[in-house]
């Protein structure tokens, strides 16, 4: 695709011109990574327990996925197909560890929280595949403007899921009590409402997650898949 | 470019400068903050036991408070015997992990602390979590058995799930605590799942961590059993 494009001299193309600022805003409605293409889910489901967590990963995400698209577009031309997956695959695990390393030197507390998602980010398939898909076709720019679009993606969603499970699940939000304290029993707790432990286990980020398809996909007709 | 992107030569040849490009990138950022991370890691473990007898320090005044409260450390072996060392340098998780060592070569590091004039006695666990290493401090009173404090740590359990044993809510489950008799012989803690966790020598666990929890259940029965030979000793 790469070298049918580069034989037409296109015109040069402005930054944000339409073409892209929709690789930005795309995925984050109609071709959402998780809601729409349902890669990322296994991370979905194991860190949208608190807020915070949502935030760090999402965090993470961006920057391994925003490094990780522009390297592998740099290299497109280069990479033999036979071995890319293995090659996009050592750019993650790369990059995951320096980042890792450099925050465990200089930034010791926030590696200890990040610490426990450096196996979940490698493993996420939105970078795997944006990589594939994106990044292997197309030049450092788009695919950096793609990167960013993804990781928003996946990072509003992440967040809307974790608002939910954690508010209901713990009643708190980011940490602060939302309904009173639990423990002590007081505000809301004093009458008898309690926190619902449910929404702290993994099935119910499934169910969340499936009710924002089902909201996303009411709203517009066209995202219906027809079987 | 006429170069053949499919030619097993230039698969090798890729693959052989993208390992050394990768490889010295990791090795040498390796290399350059090892120092700051040691040291890193040396003040977190000093945060951990002073959490262990409820004292709240951070990175910076970590190194200024430790050296108020421990008052000095010693090691013992299995058996309760006091042997040579250096109790702070001891890596009792790397020690946990070596499977080449016999119970009876490890070597246990006891922090001797002193709070309001009181005598405290820390025990530094480690165990096996869901997906990696958890570890933690344990302080006993001065009767040698009734828990003062505790502090838990993991390297990667599940968010929101394992990883709430550092939470004090978790800890604060094992305080009072009386772990043995007036011989001190161990009386083991279980972790519970039917929310009985108020009755002596039982403590709740958390909902949806529940190999954390029994990790946690294991490490600490495992490792107070063996100090309880040194207490022995000093009775």
């Amino acid at each position: 695709m790469s070298e049918v494009a580069g034989k037409i001299k296109a015109p040069k193309e402005p930054l944000f011109s339409k073409k892209n600022r929709k690789l930005v805003t795309e995925p984050l409605s109609d071709n959402n990574p998780i809601t729409i293409q349902v890669l990322g889910i296994c991370s979905a489901l194991a860190i949208t327990v608190q807020v915070e967590q949502a935030v760090v990963m999402s965090a993470s995400v961006l920057f391994v996925l925003g490094a990780g698209n522009v390297i592998i577009s740099l290299l497109r031309n280069l990479i033999p197909s036979r071995i890319r997956i293995i090659v996009q695959l050592v750019v993650v695990a790369s990059l995951v560890i320096i980042v890792n390393e450099v925050l465990k030197a200089f930034l010791p507390d926030v590696s200890e929280k990040l610490s426990v998602f450096v196996g979940l980010i490698i493993t996420n398939c939105i970078i795997m595949g944006r990589f594939e898909a994106f990044a292997m076709a197309n030049k450092p720019w788009p695919s950096f403007m793609d990167a960013m679009g993804n990781s928003f993606g996946y990072a509003w969603i992440l967040i809307v899921v974790a608002f939910f499970r954690e508010l209901f699940g713990s009643g708190t939000l980011y940490g602060m009590p939302i309904f009173g304290d639990y423990i002590e029993g007081n505000g809301l707790y004093s009458f008898g409402y309690v926190n619902n432990n449910m929404m702290i286990l993994p099935p119910m980020a499934l169910i969340v997650v499936g009710i924002i398809i089902w909201v996303q996909r009411s709203r517009n007709k066209s995202l219906i898949e027809e079987h | 470019m006429a170069i053949n992107k499919e030619n097993n030569g230039y698969i090798f040849g890729f693959t052989i400068v993208l390992i050394a490009v990768v490889g010295t990138i990791l090795a040498s950022l390796s290399m350059g903050l090892k120092d700051r991370q040691a040291m890193n890691n040396v003040v977190k473990k000093k945060i951990d036991i002073l959490a262990a007898i409820q004292i709240e320090s951070n990175r910076s005044d970590a190194e200024s408070l430790y050296p108020e409260y421990i008052t000095s450390d010693l090691v013992i072996n299995n058996k309760g015997e006091i042997v040579e060392g250096d109790a702070f340098s001891i890596d009792v998780r790397k020690q946990h992990r070596d499977k080449t060592l016999t119970e009876d070569m490890k070597m246990y590091p006891l922090y001797l602390a002193e709070k309001e004039g009181t005598q405290l006695y820390i025990i530094p666990v480690v165990g096996k979590g869901l997906w990696g290493p958890i570890w933690g401090y344990i302080a006993l009173d001065s009767d040698m058995r009734t828990i003062y404090g505790v502090s838990f740590d993991h390297q990667g359990e599940t968010p929101g799930l394992g990883a709430e044993i550092k939470q004090s809510f978790f800890t604060n489950r094992y305080v009072g605590e009386t772990v043995a008799n007036d011989n001190l012989d161990y009386n083991p803690i279980v972790v519970v799942k039917d929310g009985s966790g108020a009755a002596p020598l039982k403590v709740d666990g958390i909902t949806g961590g529940t190999i954390t929890s029994k990790g946690v259940e294991e490490m600490v029965n495992r490792t107070m059993q063996i100090y309880m030979n040194y207490f022995k000793t000093l009775k």
